[in-house]
């Protein structure tokens, strides 16, 4: 089965963690991610510069790793990204922002991307909506 | 055939940008032509108010943007009556043409359509 997987709570939030498991999850049970779509605060994920303290989970980087290892299509809203500070080294450029940090593996564009997935998944799974 | 979209929005214009964030999922999906409607529920109702006045919190006013709905396609519109009667919202007062809704025609709503998200 093809799923569609949406975060909208930051990195610190439960329902974050829930959703890189459920992600996980996802994978080892044979299925496939159509595409992971962060919007409003869950664009914090994509950010590079999100620090944890060394003896707590870096839910960020595993997001990285996981992305990268698995080749994950991995959309972060644009308009809701610039919002927030999450900025690719073009958009700091467009912007006049002095630093970009938007990690490597995520790609920012728009909400058409969170519909195009939702019609070709089968399910779609929201995280960490109101 | 393209799955139908029932987008809930549950937040007050003033409570940060949860409620436009909301709408821009729908007009999005509106400018696709994709089928979709709009629930106002809990304190989403409170978008629904005539006389704003968002400019006193700094903030630009969101009616206009929710009344760009019916031209991008969207016109299946529904509030929640008991959110307004518990916020003492005037149902007969609102920005935007909406059909209310009891708990059976919520529950009914939720039946009909494909993918839900609640924002």
């Amino acid at each position: 089965m093809k799923f569609a997987i949406a975060l909208f709570a930051p990195p610190h939030a439960p329902s974050a963690r829930r959703a890189l498991r459920f992600a996980q999850a996802v994978l080892a049970g044979g299925h496939e991610i159509t595409r992971l779509f962060f919007y409003q605060d869950g664009v914090h994920s994509g950010s590079h510069n999100v620090v944890t303290p060394q003896d707590e989970l870096d839910l960020s980087a595993e997001w990285r790793e996981f992305v990268r290892e698995q080749q994950l299509d991995g959309v972060i809203c644009i308009a809701a990204a610039l919002r927030r500070g999450v900025l690719s080294s073009e958009e700091a450029e467009r912007h006049s922002r002095p630093a970009a940090n938007l990690a490597p593996d995520w790609e920012l564009s728009g909400l058409g991307q969170l519909h195009e997935a939702m019609q070709l998944a089968d399910r779609t799974i929201c995280f960490g909506g109101h | 055939m393209a799955k139908s979209l029932l987008l809930i929005s549950r937040q007050a214009p003033w409570s940060g940008p949860g409620a436009r964030e909301a709408l821009d999922i729908a007009l999005a999906g509106g400018a696709f032509d994709l089928p979709l409607a709009m629930l106002f529920l809990d304190d989403g109702v409170l978008q629904l108010t005539q006389a704003q006045q968002p400019a006193q919190l700094q903030q630009k006013d969101l009616t206009a943007n929710l009344q760009a709905l019916p031209m991008f396609g969207v016109e299946a519109l529904y509030a929640c009556n008991r959110s307004l009667f518990e916020r003492g919202v005037d149902s007969g007062a609102l920005n935007l043409p909406v059909e209310l809704l009891d708990e059976h025609g919520l529950s009914a709503l939720l039946q009909r359509y494909d993918l839900v998200i609640t924002l």
